[in-house]
């Protein structure tokens, strides 16, 4: 039992010493300015710049986050407060069906749905022509993605408030929103912001979906409706080839790591954050 | 003795079941105005239930199913009503487990008086001063007036949670075994300000401390598996008691 | 009494956006569901279900996705087994023995937390350059082994869970009656939670059968079915991937009749989960 559970906690440690490792040796031959800042990526000439790659994560994180979460706290908000016990049960499932899809399969449905909607519906509006593979399209199937998972962790928090509190509210006079507003939204805000967090690090991390509807190209997306590059798409792109061009492989094991830790540092103040929430109560 | 006194809420034939249990059997009670009425009863006899079905707080849950009627002021409250805020705005809640609002001390006080419409700063003050002193806690936080309701100890947030409700001038306090959580002295400083304040207000005490009944209660109403045993005035509920489950019940046969 | 008005509208309004949004849910949802259903349905054929891909499969030609069907369902099994075999005594360990721990256990859990969100692409990109360093190939088993690093965090935290509701009583009960905590973890503990164990397993089944970053370069792809651990093998996410990529009308909407083959398999999971976790309900009360 000690036998595995230390492996369970030495994988990762591993993994990230060998990352680090790896991608060191991209530190030796490139100035770190020129790895983090510059839009230059041209492998064959050796240079490797990740700015592109790691904006685009942003954007289409940040973009998907702020579709799904307004969408989610609503949903989350009428299920634990609102709702007639019918409707969550019926809700509950489909949570849980949403949260099992695997990704390629939202991929699929990116190609088929969001990517002509965007290209034959959404981009005609501002006048703009484009096959559709955009960071508005990403953003979109992304959203979809995080949805279940961040309802989830949502409707837990907030089925952890106690009852007492809106009693409370409700008796001196207060309509039921106005308890959200003011007394549930305050005590869960740290539960809400890390939901978020962990909705951040899923959609940062998330890969073949966003390969598959995002665009894929190497270039500082400039709006809504340029194609984008993220970070594990470069990383699922271009391992086939990488082996023929030096620091190639460095340069990918630099992507996941920057993947590993940031989404290590986002998960870890989140749950921190909840874990707090949840003794205070 | 009761004849003489007003009624101020009337329940008659109230049936309250939650899912398959039937929680409340055929009530049927007055409470008296500007007098402590206490609830009497051993844990678990729907107490409680019948305390919230008088504010309609068992709104909130959606498998509670409630007939019969209760009359408030002589207007039955689940027929009719226009504004269930608005009832539930009369009757200020204290419940077992302080529950400050994640806000400064004095906007708890004054958050029921801003959410009505009053707003100006120098109305807000004098108000908080004002419930902050009717539930004696000005003294201890009137030099932190601007830190978290949930610094101050349990027994402080009790009484928060009172001039809480007192400042949106209610005309009941209902109190849901307000000192359960509190120490022995905090729970004298709650009792003490409900005998004070019996005089402006109607209040109605859950409890099943049979002692706590004996010093505050004027009127009993005795209730043990969700049916009402006996409903008179205090002093004689505990000298002449006339049912043997009362009787029973006061020799501490069952608790 | 304009102020009273004033705050039952604004309710209103956002008691319709709460409705709306879960509304949307739904909608996506069923929308999903749709078009999978849609497209996949004519594109569905036996000879799909039943034989491997035949010459110029990839341009149109004759043949099916079997080989990434049993591919998946071998590499998901493996995986799922492999990880069952590292997290059920963690999970176990983790209850029983460090009870006492209260500290060290809430310091694991967090640590299993965040290692829940490392996405699989990570672990399939660290895995290939070990196997690099190795000089191995592509292979079922490299896959097995990469899903099950990947998976056995939701496993055991899942198991956590249910292993968390065992009543204290319980444990005092066996204690006394003289049972060593060996005993306890597999006797009290698994036997009581069994319903709940194999709603973990087959949620990280449907997350080992499901994802495609992590095998992408970890299994490899192939046209024949596996016969041996060492041989590479085709999964239906890749398979999914690959054929959706292709300029050929054809070969994509053999594309949809697969992801209707691997939603059909997740949601097949999802159902039977959610069935013995309510069957386990039902016991619970009574």
């Amino acid at each position: 039992m000690i036998v595995t559970l230390s492996l369970v906690i030495l994988t990762p440690i591993v993994m990230c010493i060998c990352l680090s490792v790896k991608s060191s040796l991209l530190f030796e031959s490139l100035p770190v300015g020129k790895i983090f800042f510059t839009s230059a990526w041209e492998p064959s000439k050796g240079n490797f710049g990740f700015l592109p790659f790691i904006l685009s994560s942003i954007f289409i994180t940040f973009l998907a986050v702020l579709i799904a979460g307004p969408v989610c706290l609503f949903s989350a908000l009428y299920l634990t407060q609102y709702a007639r016990v019918r409707l969550v049960r019926i809700m509950q499932p489909v949570i849980d069906i949403l949260a099992g899809i695997p990704s390629v399969v939202y991929g699929v449905w990116g190609i088929i749905v969001i990517v002509p909607f965007v290209s034959n519906v959404v981009a005609p509006l501002f006048h703009i022509q484009t096959t559709g593979y955009t960071l508005i399209a990403g953003g979109i199937v992304l959203a979809v993605m995080i949805t279940p998972f961040i309802l989830n962790i949502l409707i837990e928090i907030l089925r952890t408030i106690p009852s007492e509190l809106s009693e409370a509210t409700l008796s001196l006079g207060a309509t039921k929103w106005e308890v959200i507003k003011h007394v549930i939204v305050r005590k869960a805000k740290p539960g809400i912001v890390s939901a978020f967090g962990l909705g951040v690090s899923r959609a940062f991390g998330e890969t073949i979906a966003v390969l598959m509807v995002a665009g894929n190209v190497a270039k500082i997306p400039g709006g809504l409706f340029d194609p984008v590059y993220p970070l594990p798409a470069l990383i699922a792109n271009n391992y086939g080839e990488m082996m023929s061009i030096p620091l190639y492989d460095s340069a990918l094991m630099m992507a996941a790591l920057i993947l590993f830790v940031s989404i290590l540092v986002f998960n870890f103040f989140s749950r921190i954050s909840i874990y707090h929430l949840e003794r205070n109560l | 003795m009761l004849h003489m006194t007003k009624e101020k809420i009337h329940i008659e034939n109230l049936e309250v079941s939650i899912g398959k249990e039937h929680i409340l059997k055929n009530i049927n009670c007055t409470i008296p105005e500007k007098k402590i009425t206490v609830i009497l009863g051993p844990s678990g006899c729907g107490k409680t239930t019948l305390l919230k079905s008088m504010n309609r707080l068992t709104d909130l849950y959606s498998d509670v199913k409630i007939n019969g009627k209760i009359e408030l002021n002589g207007k039955n409250i689940y027929n009719g009503i226009s504004d269930i805020n608005d009832l539930r705005r009369k009757m200020g809640l204290l419940s077992q487990r302080p529950a400050p609002l994640p806000m400064n001390i004095f906007n708890n006080v004054a958050y029921g008086l801003k959410i009505s419409g009053r707003r100006k700063k120098r109305y807000l003050r004098l108000r908080v001063e004002h419930y902050l002193k009717q539930a004696n806690l000005w003294d201890e936080v009137k030099d932190r007036l601007y830190s978290p309701a949930n610094s101050l100890s349990i027994g402080q947030q009790q009484r928060l949670c009172l001039a809480r409700g007192l400042a949106v001038d209610p005309e009941l306090i209902l109190a849901d075994e307000p000192t359960s959580s509190l120490d022995p002295i905090s729970s004298q400083a709650i009792e003490n300000r409900l005998m004070e304040l019996k005089n402006h207000y109607t209040i109605i005490v859950v409890t099943h401390a049979l002692r706590q009944a004996r010093r505050i209660a004027d009127y009993i109403i005795f209730l043990y598996l969700g049916e009402i045993i006996e409903q008179c005035e205090a002093s004689e509920f505990f000298n002449n008691p006339k049912n043997e489950i009362t009787k029973a019940y006061l020799r501490g046969s069952f608790n | 009494m304009k102020n009273s008005k004033y705050r039952k509208n604004e309710e209103k309004i956002f008691i319709m956006l709460m409705q709306a949004s879960c509304g949307i849910i739904l909608l996506i949802m069923g929308l999903i569901l749709l078009t999978i259903l849609r497209k996949g349905i004519p594109a569905f054929s036996w000879e799909i279900l039943t034989s491997v891909p035949k010459g110029g499969f990839y341009f149109g030609g004759e043949g099916g996705i079997l080989n990434a069907i049993i591919g998946s369902i071998y590499l998901a099994m493996g995986a799922t087994f492999i990880a069952l075999i590292i997290s059920l005594p963690t999970a176990l360990f983790l209850n029983v023995h460090l009870r006492k721990y209260r500290k060290l256990q809430n310091a694991i859990r967090l640590f299993i937390d965040i290692l829940w969100g490392i996405p699989s692409v990570v672990y399939g990109s660290f895995a290939f350059t070990i196997m690099i360093y190795f000089g191995l190939r592509a292979s079922l088993i490299a896959g097995i082994l990469t899903v099950a690093v990947f998976i056995a965090p939701i496993m055991i935290r899942s198991m956590d869970e249910t292993l968390k509701t065992v009543p204290l009583i319980l444990y005092e009960a066996a204690t006394s009656l003289g049972s060593t905590k060996f005993e306890i973890s597999y006797k009290v503990f698994f036997k009581q939670c069994i319903p709940g164990m194999v709603t973990a397993i087959l949620l990280s089944f449907g997350r080992a059968i499901g994802d495609a970053a992590s095998v992408l370069f970890t299994t490899g792809f192939t046209d024949n079915i596996p016969k041996s651990l060492t041989q590479p093998a085709a999964t239906l996410p890749l398979s999914i991937f690959f054929q959706l990529t292709s300029p050929i009308p054809e070969v994509r909407e053999r594309a949809y009749a697969a992801a209707l083959i691997l939603t059909i398999i997740i949601l097949l999971i999802s159902i039977t989960g959610r069935g013995i976790s309510l069957r386990y309900m039902n016991n619970q009360i009574k």
